[in-house]
């Protein structure tokens, strides 16, 4: 029988905040153990939460970026468990009132685009840390109550790869809105998987497993790539599958039982009595709207359709936005977007890497870059020309054509003087012209290359290939 | 007359006119505590030495010229249920299970005293984690009132109530969820007042029932508990639920004749179980009211019978979630255990009380999955309807006029085996939080054997304190149990 996979995943995300969610310590990866703390995220007796204001924002503005609704009532739950890294010993987050509910995230995958529906995002405290020990366990709680996006998907994922790309994008977008740096080194993002089997074509889902305890993302399609398998031959060998979560454990490359259903957590949720309900107001969020971005996905679009660049360059300019704004800037009144591009992805951004700066330390504007390409065009300079244009523009800013002026650059295309250059050349390599004579054609290159020099650079190259040919043919 | 006898305000006219000093003031407190806190056990800890250095340092503000306009409470000994969090000082709520913890922080109410010159002294007794009405629930052994030790002062603030009443402080901070100020000051004698929930910061009150919880003063007489009030409330950035609203001079409004104020009298609370003589005095109560020209009208709050049982889904509920923090990990006595949960199970099992166990069995309970609905929800919804009936009630009067408590103290031991029976003694007060507004608590006279003070409560519009105090204030000083004192 075929089978078909079916995966919703659970992403957590710490949100870019100088602050704690409900306090005013450090949210800051690193530091010593339980440094940044304070009554409030270490649950003391009669402390209280106060919201984060920048994590709501940045909340309603991850609903945005994410195709959301961000409704106008939400509130804070207690999630109540009993575990040490918990201060409280309840979480605080958001139940049936979640701050964004209801969109998509878009994204390439085999060749087309995909679409996997988000359930919601709504907003948490993280919590801290517990460490074993030989004999006993600490637990670091600077993490706590650092604000924690829970990012829910609907089942729309098909497969392992797919899940892979899909949290790439969704990395991307966060990064890309300024929500989240998403550093997986520093579990900055956190994954849950909820996964099913069912026979191709029905229309029930299977018995859902989740796995838990995934930090990275070729984690989760590892874990995948085992889980479906698993299940699969559960169910061909005339098994049935539980209802459960398990743990992946990354070193054996396996997923093993944590909790069955049976002995699955009652949460007890209830509503936060100590926070307000949240009303976002149509002012509130009209600020929040002014920080929408692009998505990584449009703005690729965009450049491949707009400036007919190939899909590559695009992309290069989706990874490192600052370089992809000047090159729209640059191309802005262009002819020839591609030469534009080549020239800010090929030589500019080698330059800023080279010397370790940024767009924004530059002594030129990107109009320039758009001269460069039309005084090559024109053929006022030959493109190795321009190599030098440019890295004197590099250097000391200014115009190209003040630079090819100062510099005596322009390109010798004077009939005459161009015949006197080859004439010159042909006689002093008598073996290569008579090669050429001979039917070598390739010797021409030789000849061509000792006029360039000849002229150091400025003959017009095309019309020294034709000058050539000529006489060798005369 | 004795300095421990003086009321807050005169208190602070001496010291200001330079009559007393606050080392004296604070000196006498220490003094009558010595002489009779031994039968009424108020006071579960006294730093002393602490208290008289503040004492001292008030002197010498006094000296320097610091006005009691500026710092109302300068120099006045006040005392402070054993819920509130202070600084590198204990903080048990007469729990077992807090062992040695000190707090970390002073709390935004102790902040507030300490601003306004109040020299903090002493913890006083309560019912473990504000959860009962007689303070029998307390791991450092019961408190007695002041008018008979055999009986209980009331709870939770029960600590507060005695201490008041058998003049060992000038004032106490104390919180109320059901009745816990109001109820031990009708037991005691002695005025307290609730304000509306959101007018005092609740940063740095260990939590009940944060959505019913609120701290407010108890004191000899009205005019004090205003000045009190006056000094705690205010809006705090660090309570999202306490409200930016202006905080008035209260102390400076009470005075004003109450003629034309309308008294709603719920026909709701005057039915069976209310004792004779608590009905005879309340009558009473509402005739001098009427002397004093304010009209009496029948009001009706129709789902007041079930504030009770309201109040005991929600309140378990939310101190359900509040006390599992009390785990053993971070600060509390720790009893170990093979595992994470055992060491749960053996901690919370040897530290909590019978009723802080039976409250968090409840409260687990109401929340647990195929139960919320039928108990939390529709707790929820009831709540909303008591919130409807004092919104209309208090519509049509200023305020609603009931007894504190249907009974007056009862003896010590009398209902502890009944947790029901004792719940009941909150049936007047427990609606007023679950409606969200205030209400005060004012002497109404004394049954006649044996002599036990009966409790007036008034309850007013929300944020309507200044209006509350101004009508109790009236009738105060219209009748003489204010200047009862319980012979010790």
């Amino acid at each position: 029988m075929e089978y078909e996979t079916v995966i919703g995943l659970e992403t957590h995300c710490q949100l870019k905040t100088q602050s704690k969610m409900f306090c005013a310590c450090a949210n800051e990866f690193g530091a010593d153990p339980n440094t940044n703390v304070c009554p409030v995220c270490l649950g003391m007796p009669g402390v209280l939460p106060v919201p984060n204001e920048r994590a709501l924002q940045l909340t309603a503005l991850t609903g945005y970026l994410l195709n959301c609704e961000v409704p106008k009532f939400a509130k804070f739950d207690r999630k109540n468990y009993f575990y040490p890294d918990v201060c409280k010993d309840y979480q605080i987050t958001q139940f049936d009132f979640p701050s964004t509910t209801t969109g998509h995230v878009d994204f390439e995958f085999e060749g087309g685009i995909e679409r996997v529906r988000i359930t919601r995002a709504h907003l948490e405290e993280d919590v801290g840390k517990n460490n074993h020990f030989d004999q006993h366990s600490g637990v670091d709680f600077n993490r706590a109550g650092v604000p924690l996006l829970e990012i829910v998907s609907e089942p729309d994922i098909r497969s392992a790869d797919m899940a892979y790309e899909y949290l790439n994008a969704l990395k991307d977008i966060l990064i890309y809105g300024g929500v989240s740096d998403c550093d997986m080194e520093k579990g900055m993002v956190r994954c849950d998987v909820n996964i099913s089997v069912r026979p191709k074509g029905a229309t029930e889902l299977g018995t859902k497993v989740e796995i838990k305890n995934m930090n990275t993302f070729s984690g989760v399609r590892r874990a995948i790539n085992y889980e479906v398998p698993r299940q699969i031959e559960t169910l061909e060998s005339g098994g049935s599958l539980v209802q459960e979560t398990r743990r992946w454990d990354d070193d054996a490359g396996i997923t093993e039982t944590m909790r069955s259903k049976e002995h699955a957590h009652d949460y007890r949720y209830f509503p936060e009595p100590d926070l307000m309900p949240l009303r976002p107001s149509e002012e509130w969020l009209a600020e929040v709207r002014t920080h929408i971005v692009e998505l990584p996905l449009a703005r690729k679009q965009r450049f491949v359709a707009d400036y007919g660049i190939p899909e590559q360059d695009a992309e290069v300019f989706v990874g490192n936005v600052l370089l992809g704004d000047f090159f729209e800037k640059a191309v802005d009144g262009s002819k020839n977007a591609k030469a534009v591009a080549n020239w800010v992805i090929n030589n500019l951004q080698a330059q800023l890497t080279e010397t370790e700066t940024s767009v924004d330390d530059l002594k030129f504007g990107p109009e320039a870059i758009r001269e460069l390409v039309e005084i090559i065009d024109g053929g006022t300079i030959s493109s190795k020309g321009g190599q030098e244009v440019f890295s004197e523009l590099f250097k000391n800013g200014g115009s190209p054509r003040a630079i090819v002026d100062a510099k005596g650059l322009t390109q010798v295309s004077d009939t005459g003087e161009l015949e006197k250059w080859c004439q010159d050349a042909i006689e002093a390599n008598p073996g290569p012209a008579d090669d050429v004579r001979n039917g070598k054609e390739n010797a021409i290159n030789f000849l061509k290359g000792q006029v360039m020099k000849a002229s150091r650079g400025k003959a017009n190259p095309q019309l020294v290939g034709e000058t050539l040919a000529k006489l060798l043919k005369d | 007359m004795m300095l421990h006898e003086l009321t807050l305000n005169e208190l602070t006219a001496r010291l200001a006119a330079g009559e007393v000093s606050s080392r004296e003031a604070m000196q006498a407190c220490l003094d009558r505590i010595d002489a009779v806190d031994g039968s009424i056990n108020a006071f579960m800890s006294i730093d002393r030495d602490d208290a008289l250095g503040q004492a001292d340092a008030a002197d010498e503000r006094l000296t320097k010229g610091t006005t009691h306009a500026e710092q109302p409470l300068l120099g006045v000994p006040i005392s402070l249920k054993d819920i509130f969090c202070v600084k590198d000082q204990p903080a048990n709520c007469s729990s077992k299970i807090l062992g040695n913890f000190r707090s970390p922080y002073d709390g935004t109410v102790v902040q507030k005293l300490r601003e306004a010159g109040a020299v903090i002294f002493g913890r006083v007794n309560m019912d473990e984690f504000a959860m009962g009405s007689s303070t029998e629930n307390s791991a450092f052994g019961p408190t007695g009132n002041p008018w008979d030790a055999e009986r209980v002062p009331g709870g939770s603030s029960g600590g507060c109530a005695a201490a008041v009443s058998a003049q060992e402080c000038f004032g106490s901070i104390g919180t109320d969820t059901g009745g816990s100020i109001r109820q031990p000051a009708a037991l005691c004698g002695c005025v307290g007042i609730k304000p509306t929930y959101g007018r005092v910061s609740r940063y740095g009150v260990v939590a009940f029932a944060s959505s019913l919880d609120q701290v407010g003063p108890m004191g000899k007489t009205v005019r004090d508990t205003a000045t009190l009030l006056g000094a705690i409330a205010g809006h705090d950035p660090r309570d999202s639920t306490s409200v930016p609203a202006d905080v008035p001079d209260y102390a400076a409004g009470l005075e004003g004749d109450i003629k034309g104020v309308k008294l709603g009298l719920p026909k709701e609370y005057l039915g069976e179980g209310i004792d004779p003589e608590v009905r005879a005095a309340f009558e009473a109560a509402v005739k001098q009211y009427q002397s004093l020209g304010a009209e009496i009208e029948e009001v009706s709050l129709p789902h007041a019978e079930y504030g009770v049982a309201t109040y005991y889904i929600l309140a378990t509920a939310e101190a359900s979630a509040n006390l599992a923090r009390f785990d053993g990990i971070r600060y509390c006595d720790r009893v170990e255990g093979d595992d994470p949960f055992a060491l749960y199970c053996n901690t919370r099992g040897a530290g909590f009380g019978e009723e802080v166990k039976r409250r968090i069995i409840l409260g687990t309970y109401v929340l647990s999955s195929g139960y919320y609905d039928a108990y939390y929800i529709r707790a929820q919804k009831v709540r909303t309807l008591i919130k409807r009936d004092f919104d209309r009630a208090l519509e049509k009067v200023d305020a609603l006029i009931t007894p504190t408590v249907p009974y007056t103290a009862f003896k010590a031991g009398e209902k502890t085996g009944d947790p029901l029976q004792m719940y009941l003694s909150d049936i007047y007060t427990i609606s007023c939080n679950l409606a969200g507004t205030c209400g005060i608590s004012v002497p109404c006279g004394f049954t006649n054997d044996p002599k036990l003070p009966v409790g007036l409560q008034l309850l007013g519009k929300p944020f309507g304190e200044q209006e509350l105090l101004k009508i109790a204030h009236a009738y105060e000083q219209s009748t003489p149990w204010h200047n009862e004192r319980a012979a010790l």
